[in-house]
């Protein structure tokens, strides 16, 4: 009796050993924005397929997790599986070796990575390998008021210049009641102003760097564009425009106070949801705003999944990418919350599909800023960089929030156009040349 | 006189609690915002009383976050970091306040500058060590690194309270025959309670609040309210609502803890040991 119930106990004991073994856990550190936080509620249909695999959320504001994900990737730390990171990352870490590939995803029939959007694909891939996901992307348009357009006898083109918004807004601002022509982004960041002002300096003609990395600033193209943009804040910006970024300016567009917005298409679900929008059924979506040029007049962005080379759980890993990142996650989310809050701006069939069309009018309008999206080839002039509304070298988070403080404080009114280019002019071409850029 | 000792006392009164509702507004604001929609917690003008109250946010951070995973995280950091340092700084202060030398100055401030380095100047070599530890995500790694960045605070404010103990009643007791140990025990402790109490509740504050190290040595199983607060933050949408929800709800525990014991800290922070 005594050896069977030992028996008994020793088998019980492999069992549940080779259990525990058996069971994975990753852990996931995602930024806290609407579409991440929805993943994590639908994930037991994922956890229901991968009985196996247990998920662990790190859930961080978009900078502080960049500060953390950067250290421990850089220390390969291992504490994470899979990394969210943006598209400035994927090629400066892909090439250090940070990242592992997507080999199996990519060679996936049913994954299908062909219908992933061409530019966004370009976007997270580095040597033609697929180094991250994406989980949603996004580029850059105008929103605005169909009725305060109406009202001012305003038809907006389909594909307006930076002079036809300077007038219309203008024309549309009513500083008694509190309604501004324009808001754009003020406050200072490489992810927030400087991504604003690049697209208005790419459109005017400019560029960050010559092929030579030597910055650009001094030249009329950058001093154009910053004082258009000034100009046109000061005249028909919100008041503490230099403080505005997303969030803020969003809140006010809700609130009835702005005429145009000009930033991510992904604030087009925002603005048309009844729920959280004053304007939600005067709204009217069009391309950026072109001057001399189209090229690089909106952004191109995209939040997307990444395996750290540190990682001892990569097939599991890759696993999960390719549930989150698949079709059946968009149709997932789809009937859970409607096609009007799947992800966007990731996979070209969901802009064929006629349910998501009825669902988003925003669909198209997005899907075109996107496409129209190169970063390759973003401005006039030939550079030496990739990326539309930055650079993508590691140097570029500081300088370009170095140079976001010049110009945010341009806008302020604390300085002129002329020193904030100046400075921004100097500041730039002595971090280029510590670096070795510039020899 | 006695109109103008009153004018002076009202005077004072009213200057008091300007001066603390001034101190007090910003909590009672994040308090207010967490009961508004996201909506309204952008409105301009800033609606204060008159808006439509909701429990919606407490709601769904109590559905999207562990909070009494993150909080029992907090009491554990805080009061054992608070408790290791006690360990160290009572022998550390006592040496110095009663058998000072001619280097105890220099040691002092020498401690004190330890706190004037920016801690993401040792970011990555702390980083380093406690991966090659194993104690990345471990309360253990936590409440040493928060021991360890808070142990000269701690010295420095048991010294002060101990040098202001009499050396002569030490003398006597000693007279009597009080071992070290005796005369830590039955003398000094009692006399010190006050600031003793008001350094460990300021350190468990201290702790408590600590965001830099707690954001980045940890992900889930050791991660604290401060991590829990930094995951409502969001570049892309309106999120002041639920922020403020998740933050009324990482300070109450500590705000409890300050209500209940503000007599002694106020004591130990306003008065010496003997006075």
């Amino acid at each position: 009796m005594k050896k069977t119930l030992g028996t008994l106990a020793g088998v019980a004991a492999i069992a549940l050993s080779a259990h525990a073994s058996a069971e994975t856990t990753l852990t996931i550190a995602t930024v806290n924005n609407g579409d991440m936080i929805r993943m994590q509620k639908l994930t037991d249909d994922f956890t229901s397929k991968n009985p196996d695999i247990k998920l662990n959320w790190v859930t961080l504001e978009e900078n502080v997790l960049r500060q953390k994900v950067t250290t421990d990737i850089a220390t390969k730390g291992g504490q994470f599986d899979v990394l969210t990171i943006g598209t400035y990352e994927v090629p400066i870490w892909a090439k250090k070796g940070w990242l592992v590939p997507l080999d199996k995803l990519e060679a996936d029939a049913t994954y299908d990575a062909g219908d992933i959007m061409p530019a966004i694909r370009t976007a997270v891939s580095y040597d033609k390998k697929l180094y991250a996901a994406p989980f949603y992307g996004e580029s850059s348009m105008i929103m605005y008021r169909t009725d305060l357009f109406k009202k001012a006898g305003l038809t907006m083109p389909e594909k307006p210049t930076w002079d036809f918004i300077r007038d219309a807004a203008a024309k549309i601002t009513d500083k008694a009641h509190e309604t501004y022509g324009i808001c754009l982004r003020g406050k200072a960041g490489w992810g927030e102003n400087i991504a604003l002002i690049t697209t208005v300096a790419n459109a005017f003609g400019a560029r960050w760097f010559n092929e030579e990395w030597k910055p650009e600033f001094d030249g009329p193209e950058w001093k154009n564009a910053l004082s258009f943009y000034v100009d046109m804040m000061k005249n028909s910006g919100p008041p503490g425009a230099s403080a505005n970024g997303f969030n803020e300016n969003l809140a006010l567009f809700n609130a009835g106070k702005c005429g145009m917005w000009i930033d991510a298409t992904v604030a087009a679900s925002f603005v048309t949801n009844p729920k959280d929008s004053k304007v939600a059924a005067d709204v009217g979506f069009a391309h950026a705003p072109c001057e001399v040029t189209c090229k690089g007049a909106n952004w191109l962005w995209a939040w997307n999944l990444a395996i750290p080379a540190g990682s001892q759980k990569t097939e599991a890993a890759e696993k999960f990418i390719g549930w989150a990142t698949s079709k059946d996650y968009l149709a997932l989310v789809a009937s859970k919350e409607g096609w009007a809050n799947v992800p966007p701006g990731t996979r070209t069939s969901l802009y064929e599909n006629a349910d998501y069309l009825t669902a988003a009018p925003f669909a198209l309008p997005t899907l075109d800023a996107i496409n129209s999206a190169d970063p390759v080839d973003s401005t006039a002039k030939p550079k030496p960089y990739v990326g539309v509304q930055f650079a993508a070298i590691p140097e570029f988070q500081g300088i370009g929030t170095t140079v976001g403080q010049q110009f945010s404080a341009a806008l302020a009114g604390s300085s002129t156009v002329d020193q904030a280019l100046e400075q921004a002019q100097q500041s730039t071409l002595r971090e280029m040349t510590k670096a070795g850029y510039i020899k | 006189m006695a109109v103008y000792s009153v004018r002076r006392q009202v005077t004072m009164t009213i200057l008091a609690w300007i001066v603390g509702l001034a101190i007090f507004f910003p909590i009672l604001w994040m308090v207010l915002t967490s009961f508004k929609t996201e909506l309204d917690a952008f409105s301009t003008p800033p609606q204060f009383l008159f808006f439509h109250w909701t429990l919606e946010n407490y709601a769904e951070v109590q559905e999207r976050s562990h909070y009494f995973h993150h909080a029992l995280n907090s009491i554990i950091l805080s009061f054992g970091s608070t408790l290791v340092a006690l360990l160290f700084a009572i022998p550390a202060a006592w040496g110095m306040a009663f058998s000072p030398t001619k280097r105890t100055r220099s040691t002092l401030l020498w401690m004190l500058s330890t706190k004037m380095m920016p801690p993401v100047g040792v970011l990555v070599p702390i980083y380093l060590i406690f991966r090659d530890l194993g104690m990345l995500d471990s309360r253990f790694g936590l409440i040493m690194v928060l021991f360890l960045g808070n142990l000269p605070i701690v010295v420095w404010m048991l010294y002060t309270y101990f040098k202001e103990i009499p050396r002569d009643i030490l003398e006597a007791a000693r007279m009597d025959g009080a071992t070290i140990g005796k005369e830590i025990i039955y003398i000094l402790a009692p006399m010190a309670i006050p600031g003793i109490a008001s350094t460990v509740l300021l350190n468990v504050i201290l702790a408590w609040n600590e965001a830099f190290w707690t954001l980045n040595l940890t992900t889930s199983e050791a991660a604290p309210l401060t991590t829990f607060i930094a995951s409502y933050s969001s570049p892309e949408g309106l999120f002041w609502a639920k922020l403020s929800a998740a933050s009324t709800l990482a300070i109450a525990p500590i705000m409890v803890l300050g209500w209940f014991s503000q007599k002694q800290l106020v004591r130990g922070l306003t008065f010496g040991a003997v006075k």
